[in-house]
């Protein structure tokens, strides 16, 4: 029964590391939009090459930043979350 | 002033010493008391001992020793840059001191405008802090940037600039600020107030310690794959690492070079667009003009 209740909570910790990790779709066309426009704006006015590139990738860090929200739960789950819970188990049942 | 070549010789390799030694020790350190495990494994920083403290006990972990080891050697960095700089510039540390004061001016005129020339030497010191804690994991070095607590502490340092320069008109003005535009978008204003220094925390610890994450797991993968591929081969050419050769090092150049200094870049220049502009300028000089008028 013990082994059955760690499995489950290693398991939802990997589930919802997983499901966490769909906000990588956010972020990826976000920064794929900042970049095309760049691409276009660099293709309009080459002397503009060096303000758009830093301004886009401002842009990029800052549109980031959800997907790093994301990321930082997920490795919480992953790495920290299964030792709380197996020790909050363990106390429970004593 | 007296020209003296021997002096100067000797206080260069005192500084370059003081650059090089902090890095050294750090190596060793780590060498001497990595503790020994099977494979590669993934943790966050090690706590070396813990002094006991009246309210919480306060762990002295790997990411504050290799902090200060950045802290030195930056600083060894700049005296050996700036000691005996003349009026006229002949040597060529000097030239390349006065370029990254120029360019740290520069910057900081471009983004904040005159009123913060002030700020240079804050915001250059935290671009090379950063730039330089991410770099550290060159070296094998736990990078400190990939520990949350660091990147709070320089986060928590941001926010109190950043109000104290919105205090700067009193705090009336201050209060008046989160009534904009419309009263009752209030609450939302206090919340994205306070996720100001949150994200900034979190973008750069998150994309570091991603960096590391993915880079240990390609390890591990082109680990196995490699003893996959050899495993049959007698003896050393069977434990022989041959995909391990050359392939990290070219996520290490995105991951540790250019992501570490573009985080760095990026913290620096956040910093600088939320100071300046929670500062309420217009107001600021107009009661300075006012004043000036009544005097």
């Amino acid at each position: 029964m013990l082994e059955l209740a760690i499995g489950i909570i290693l398991g939802s910790c990997a589930l919802g590391a997983g499901i966490a990790m769909i906000a990588g779709i956010g972020p990826g066309i976000g920064e794929g939009n900042a970049v095309a426009k760049a691409c276009e704006a660099i293709g309009r006015q080459p002397e503009c090459k060096g303000n758009v590139t830093t301004t886009m990738l401002m842009g990029c860090a800052i549109a980031e930043t959800t997907g790093l929200y994301a990321l930082v739960i997920a490795i919480l789950l992953i790495f920290v979350a299964p030792g709380r819970l197996v020790d909050i188990l363990m106390s429970t049942i004593g | 002033m007296e020209n003296n070549p021997r002096h100067f010789r000797t206080m260069d390799i005192v500084y370059l010493l003081m650059m090089i030694l902090p890095v050294v020790a750090g190596i060793i350190l780590k060498i001497l008391t990595y503790p020994q495990s099977e494979g590669i494994a993934i943790s966050g920083a090690r706590v070396f001992f813990t002094i006991k403290m009246p309210l919480q006990d306060l762990p002295i972990t790997e990411s504050q020793i290799n902090s200060w080891i950045v802290m030195i050697s930056v600083t060894g960095l700049c005296l050996y840059l700036t000691h005996g700089i003349k009026v006229k510039a002949d040597t060529k540390r000097q030239h390349i001191a006065e370029w990254i004061v120029e360019n740290a001016e520069k910057l900081v005129i471009g983004n904040m405008g005159e009123f913060f020339l002030g700020f240079a030497p804050f915001v250059a010191s935290i671009l090379a802090l950063s730039a330089f804690s991410s770099l550290l994991s060159l070296f094998g070095l736990y990078a400190p940037t990939s520990d949350i607590n660091i990147t709070a502490g320089w986060a928590i340092l941001v926010f109190i600039l950043i109000t104290y320069y919105k205090m700067k008109c009193g705090p009336l003005m201050y209060l008046k600020s989160f009534g904009d535009p419309v009263k009752f978008l209030a609450p939302l204003n206090i919340i994205s107030e306070i996720a100001t220094p949150i994200s900034m925390a979190f973008r750069h610890y998150g994309n570091v310690l991603s960096g590391a994450v993915i880079s240990v797991l390609l390890a591990t993968g082109l680990q196995g794959l490699s003893s996959k591929l050899l495993g049959g081969l007698p003896g050393f050419l069977g434990e022989f690492p041959l995909l391990q050769i050359g392939i990290p090092a070219v996520l290490s150049i995105y991951f540790d070079v250019f992501s570490g200094c573009l985080q760095a870049y990026i913290f620096a220049m956040l910093t600088m667009l939320y100071v300046s502009g929670g500062f309420p300028a217009e107001e600021y000089f107009r009661r300075k003009a006012s004043d000036k008028q009544t005097v």
